[in-house]
C-alpha cells in the first residue's frame, strides 16, 4: 500500500513494473519506477517491499529502479481511480501538455469526489504531497484533494 | 577533467542540490501557506533530481562515492554549480524570479538531454523534465503576477531582475568537458539553447511588464569551482550534521 494514499497498492499505482522469482536461490527481483523524484514515500515503499517479501519467505530481495519510461498517472487503472474517488481524492484525468506558461489558463474544474459537482476551484497546485493539488467544491462546500494528472 | 561525463553530471547534480537547498530555506517562512508548501515541494523534486545525477556520477567515477558522499564530503571548490543557484534567497520575488530563469533554462537543457546517446542520462533527464515543466509553470505564473502587480511588487521584481540578469551569463558556459561529450552526441551545444531560452524568458518578462537591464554579464566560474562567498556558508549548514556524526544513520 502507498503510505500516503492507503487505498491503493503500489501495483495499482504503477510503481511495480515487474517481479521475477528465482526459485533456485529463493530470490526475488522487483523492478520499480519512482513516481515523483522528490517523493519521500519512495523510501518507505522500498523498505516495505523488502519486509513483505522476506516475511513471505524470500530472504534475497533485489530492488531495481528504472527511470524510463517515466512514471505517469495514465498507468493507474479505472478500478483504482474509483477507489481514489471513494477515499475522497479526485482521480487524475489523462495527461496533456498545455502551454508551459499561461496566466490566463481556463480554471480547472475537477469534479468533486463527494458530490460530483464541477463547480469547483483550484486552491493550490501543491498539496500535502507532491502528487496532489488542493481544490474546493462550491456546491457542497467541501475542500478536497486531487491526484494530479502527471 | 579526466572523466568529462562525471564532471558534467556533477554540474547537473550540483545546480539542483544547491538550488534545492536554497528553496528549502523557505520551509516555514513562505509568504502564504500554499507557497510555503509549493516551494518546499519543488525543493524536494530538485533534491530528487540531484540524487539521480550525483548517484550516476559516483557510479561512473568508480571511486566508491555515492550521492551522499558527493553532497556532504566535497568542499566549496569541488562544487560545480552555477553561481546563480547559490545566491541568497532575498525576498519571495527574488527567489521566484531566480527560479523562473533557472526553470526555463532547465526545461530546454533537459529536453535536449532526454535525446542523449547516453541511455542512463537520457532516462534521468526525461524523468526530471516532467517535473521541471510544472516548476516552470509555477514560477512563470508568479513572475507575471508579481511583475504586473502592484507598484510595490513590480518595483521589487524589477530590482530582482536588475540584480539577477548578469548572473544568467553563466548558463550557457561551456568548455572542454562539453566539447568532448558533444562529439559523441551525449550533450547538446549550450549555445544552441541560449536563443530559445531567451525568447521564452523575454516573453514572460514582457508580460510581467519588466525590462531586462543592459550591461555585461558577470564573471563566471562555478563550473570550475570558483564561487561567491555565499556557497561556503550554505555548505556549512548543508554539511554540518553529516560531518559532525560521520556514518550516522537515522
Amino acid at each position: 500500500m502507498d503510505p500516503e494514499v492507503p487505498v491503493l497498492s503500489i501495483v495499482e499505482l504503477g510503481i511495480v513494473r515487474g517481479v521475477e522469482v528465482d526459485r533456485a536461490s529463493d530470490s526475488v527481483t522487483v523492478t520499480v519506477t519512482p513516481t515523483y523524484s522528490g517523493c519521500p514515500a519512495m523510501h518507505a515503499i522500498e523498505a516495505e517491499i523488502r519486509s513483505a517479501l522476506q516475511a513471505a519467505g524470500f530472504p534475497n530481495v533485489l530492488l531495481k529502479t528504472v527511470y524510463a519510461p517515466a512514471w505517469t498517472t495514465d498507468w493507474i487503472s479505472e478500478p483504482a481511480r474509483e477507489k481514489l474517488r471513494g477515499y475522497g481524492i479526485a482521480p487524475p484525468g489523462t495527461t496533456a501538455t498545455g502551454p508551459l506558461v499561461s496566466l490566463g489558463r481556463a480554471p480547472s474544474r475537477i469534479p468533486c469526489p463527494f458530490c460530483g459537482s464541477s463547480n469547483t476551484t483550484l486552491q493550490s497546485e501543491f498539496g500535502a504531497t507532491a502528487c496532489k493539488s488542493l481544490h474546493v467544491c462550491h456546491a457542497c462546500r467541501q475542500p478536497f484533494e486531487h491526484f494530479k494528472a502527471f | 577533467m579526466s572523466q568529462p561525463m562525471v564532471e558534467y553530471l556533477l554540474r547537473l547534480g550540483d545546480d539542483r542540490l544547491i538550488l534545492g537547498h536554497r528553496l528549502s530555506e523557505w520551509c516555514g517562512h513562505g509568504p502564504i501557506l500554499e507557497e510555503d508548501i509549493a516551494t518546499t515541494n519543488i525543493a524536494l523534486d530538485l533534491l530528487g533530481h540531484a540524487i539521480m545525477f550525483l548517484r550516476l556520477a559516483g557510479q561512473l567515477e568508480g571511486r566508491g562515492r555515492d550521492e551522499d558522499a558527493l553532497a556532504y564530503w566535497r568542499d566549496e571548490q569541488q562544487f560545480r554549480n552555477l553561481q546563480l543557484c547559490e545566491l541568497p534567497n532575498g525576498d519571495f520575488g527574488f527567489t521566484t524570479l531566480r527560479q523562473f530563469l533557472f526553470d526555463a533554462w532547465s526545461v530546454h537543457l533537459l529536453e535536449a538531454l532526454a535525446r542523449s546517446s547516453h541511455a542512463e542520462l537520457a532516462a534521468i533527464a526525461a524523468k526530471a523534465l516532467k517535473e521541471t515543466r510544472y516548476h516552470l509553470r509555477h514560477s512563470g505564473e508568479w513572475v507575471q503576477r508579481l511583475g504586473d502587480g502592484t507598484e510595490e511588487s513590480r518595483g521589487r521584481m524589477q530590482a530582482a531582475l536588475d540584480e539577477l540578469w548578469p548572473w544568467t551569463g553563466e548558463l550557457a558556459y561551456q568548455d572542454a568537458v562539453d566539447v568532448a561529450l558533444q562529439r559523441e552526441g551525449v550533450v547538446p551545444d549550450l549555445e544552441s539553447l541560449r536563443k530559445p531560452w531567451e525568447v521564452m524568458v523575454r516573453d514572460v518578462l514582457t508580460r510581467a511588464t519588466l525590462s531586462i537591464p543592459e550591461g555585461p554579464p558577470r564573471m563566471t566560474g562555478g563550473r570550475f569551482g570558483r564561487h561567491t562567498e555565499h556557497l561556503g556558508h550554505l555548505l556549512a549548514e548543508l554539511q554540518i550534521v553529516a560531518r559532525s556524526h560521520p556514518g550516522a544513520k537515522w
